[in-house]
């Protein structure tokens, strides 16, 4: 079993993600993350998609995937050099004193910024990669994180390799 | 100005639909006023079941796309276990389903089900339309999605509002279909084909196992040709039956749970496996593991996700099961170097053959055996599912492609009475006989309201043992005979049969069984013979669920 990142490049129409969860469920897959947003290419959306299996068994998804007919493009990128990213969004107690400067200095130093200010909270954002945020998770949490939010994880190829379709 | 209903049934007829099987219900009278002066036509069945299986039936004997309507609800609903069948079997049909109004959608409404989302996993791909105008669109991209590459299911849901909305009468209809995401392979790849064509060359004991993509392709000539310069013997599956001539002597019939001893163990000793339009199903391979365990493997197949999925491959070929054989063809020398192992087979041939005892007692095998005798080759045979199913299989000797229909992968039951009467609008002036259980026959028996009042010229020939057959064999062999819920009392089929104007015969005696398929054979329409077989006879050879095919049990020396 690994966690494997795929990257699907789709049709942009009703109907399509629900194709494409359904053969991960179907499986017993759970998926760990998943991010949808529109493409370069008109009318098509990427979807990333991070999920634990083995080899064969997501062999087997992907093929499944490549079936669909709205499905254009598949891509394992899991062996494969790429850049990862997420976006994280924690509301953090921190009452103005020196708690509060604590959190912001923690801030400072994951490079988040500081994008909201209440009365007893704070709230971060941060990009970077999975294990960043867990880290900052792990450092804010006796602080007390009254929400977290995380986008699902996007991955790009390194250098000029790309995952569109073939036309 | 036309009207999405009138564009819809314009869209059937120029892809070529000349019947459609169906059920009328609120959401779909625009598209029923249509049909009603349409030259179009629609045969009314009495459950929306049967029109999914009729329309695959039609598919099957015909090789076009069938094509089933049903309104929304409860009869949308009713059409699933049709489609499951179909797509199991990769079959090419058409589901038109009613939907409520646009305005209505997710709200609840009256005879409102998601049949577009449940149908996702059972279908090829399915449409929700959701404006007029887009419908000759969706109809030529679900007939080019479901007839080609594997075929399969494509479900339209059409909401009224979609059906009773206004089209300009000068809307195009489209003759080409191009699809980004949706490029079937048809030629396998020259480096693959070069690499079977060297282990052909260098085996010495191989062996083809051709399934149902043989058929789905029109590639028994192929099959045949590769065959008979090999010298190699074909053993198909349940739905590769008549991919090869039934008595051709390199046929070895079915392999797998119920195949033939000798199929299974020349599975078991041959040193190459061409698996051809197959996808080495349990019921085939039992332990996977130790199946085929000397052979190295080709698997030619036109879905590249079934390569690899059950069984390690050697040579994947991803193609059109008929090109990728042309291509083998056209590099593979002459010359046959099997004949220690033809000889091989064939003493396996003699000394373990299907046998059904000569007791004088009436055996459901005999009936089967004197119909194949009396119909040789000729007809469309369909089956329903369990015992009735396997007997058909091994007994009746399949000479032609397309002369067998039966549900193989999801099983069926109350399949082959709708799916018979498509095959007879599909195949008109043919014969078409039905082999049932007692169990199978009655999950569907309405129908005989549809044959009755079109007069559709299905023979039904009953294997009737008073048990669900299939269940009480494994009760008896695995669960101590504890007959748990599989004993169905007596009916009176002939006195059913009658109530809907249908003649049929009661035969208790094997003397009386050639005189009546005679009679059902003769009969210029509908007819049913009820046979009173042997009740506990067991379907054999037989492997048990999850032992090595050649650890058959019932197989006689």
């Amino acid at each position: 079993m690994k966690r494997h990142t795929l990257s699907v490049l789709v049709e942009n129409r009703a109907g399509v993600l629900s194709r494409v969860t359904g053969l991960f469920s179907r499986r017993g897959f759970n998926i760990e993350s998943l991010a949808v947003g529109t493409s370069e290419e008109e009318g098509m959306s990427r979807i990333t998609l991070v999920a634990f299996g083995d080899d064969r068994e997501v062999e087997q998804v992907i093929k499944q995937l490549n079936k669909l007919i709205d499905v254009i493009k598949v891509s394992d990128l899991t062996e494969r050099e790429r850049v990862e990213r997420e976006l994280a969004l924690f509301k953090v107690g921190a009452e103005p004193g020196a708690v509060r400067a604590e959190v912001m200095q923690i801030a400072t130093i994951f490079r988040s910024r500081v994008i909201d200010v209440g009365p007893k909270t704070v709230t971060l954002e941060i990009t970077g990669d999975s294990d960043k945020i867990d880290a900052l998770e792990r450092l804010l949490a006796p602080y007390g994180i009254r929400e977290l939010y995380r986008t699902g994880r996007i991955a790009v190829l390194r250098g000029q390799k790309t995952v569109k379709s073939e036309k | 100005m036309t009207t999405g209903a009138k564009v819809l049934i314009e869209g059937l007829l120029r892809q070529g639909t000349k019947t459609i099987f169906g059920y009328p219900g609120g959401v779909v009278l625009p598209i029923y006023d249509v049909l009603y002066d349409s030259p179009l036509e629609h045969i009314l069945v009495r459950h929306e079941q049967a029109a999914a299986h009729a329309a695959d039936g039609y598919a099957r004997a015909s090789g076009r796309v069938g094509v089933c309507l049903a309104t929304s609800g409860p009869g949308a609903c009713n059409l699933v276990t049709g489609i499951a069948t179909a797509y199991m079997d990769s079959i090419p049909i058409i589901a038109l389903t009613g939907q409520v109004p646009t305005n209505l959608l997710g709200n609840d409404a009256f005879q409102e089900s998601d049949i577009h989302g449940i149908t996702m996993p059972i279908t090829k791909h399915n449409y929700l339309v959701t404006q007029a105008a887009d419908l000759p669109r969706v109809i030529a991209e679900a007939f080019y999605i479901a007839s080609t590459g594997r075929p399969g299911p494509v479900l339209i849901d059409i909401p009224k509002d979609v059906s009773t909305g206004e089209v300009p009468d000068e809307i195009e209809f489209p003759t080409t279909v191009s699809l980004r995401g949706y490029q079937p392979t048809v030629k396998g790849h020259p480096r693959q084909i070069e690499r079977a064509v060297d282990l052909l060359t260098r085996a010495e004991r191989p062996l083809l196992y051709a399934g149902g993509g043989v058929i789905l392709s029109g590639a028994e000539q192929e099959l045949l040709a590769l065959a008979e310069r090999l010298g190699a013997p074909v053993t198909t599956t349940l739905m590769g039956l008549g991919a090869i001539c039934g008595d051709h002597p390199l046929n070895l019939g079915m392999l797998g749970m119920h195949g033939t001893a000798y199929a299974n163990y020349a599975v078991t000793e041959c040193d190459l496996l061409v698996a051809i339009g197959a996808r080495f199903d349990d019921r085939v391979t039992g332990k996977i593991e130790t199946f085929a365990p000397n052979a190295q493997v080709i698997h030619i197949d036109v879905d590249p996700a079934e390569i690899g999925k059950n069984k390690p491959v050697d040579v994947p070929i991803v193609g059109d099961v008929r090109h990728v054989l042309a291509q083998i063809l056209e590099r593979l020398p002459e010359g046959s170097k099997t004949g220690p192992w033809l000889a091989r087979v064939n003493e396996w041939r003699a000394t373990h053959p299907l046998t059904i005892r000569d007791d004088g007692l009436l055996h459901p095998q005999y009936v089967v055996r004197t119909l194949s005798e009396l119909l040789d080759g000729e007809g469309v045979i369909v089956s329903e599912v369990g015992q009735n199913q396997m007997w058909a299989a091994q007994h009746f000797c399949f000479k032609k492609p397309r002369s067998w229909i039966s549900s193989g992968g999801l099983g069926t039951m109350g399949y082959g009475l709708p799916a018979a009467m498509g095959a007879c609008y599909a195949r008109p002036g043919e014969q078409v006989f039905l082999i049932a259980g007692d169990g199978s026959l009655q999950m569907n028996i309405q129908e005989f309201g549809t044959i009755m009042q079109y007069g559709i010229p299905v023979k039904i020939v009953v294997l009737n043992n008073g048990f669900l057959g299939m269940v009480r064999q494994w009760q008896e062999l695995f669960y101590e005979r504890r007959y748990a819920y599989t004993e169905l009392p007596p009916v009176d089929f002939v006195g059913i049969a009658r109530a809907y104007g249908i003649d049929g015969v009661r035969v208790e005696e094997r003397d009386k069984v050639r005189a009546a398929l005679e009679a059902a054979i003769a009969h210029d329409g509908p007819f049913l013979v009820d046979v009173q077989v042997e009740r506990e006879e067991n379907v054999f050879p037989m492997v048990p669920a999850g032992a090595a095919i050649n650890e058959m049990i019932g197989s006689r020396q």
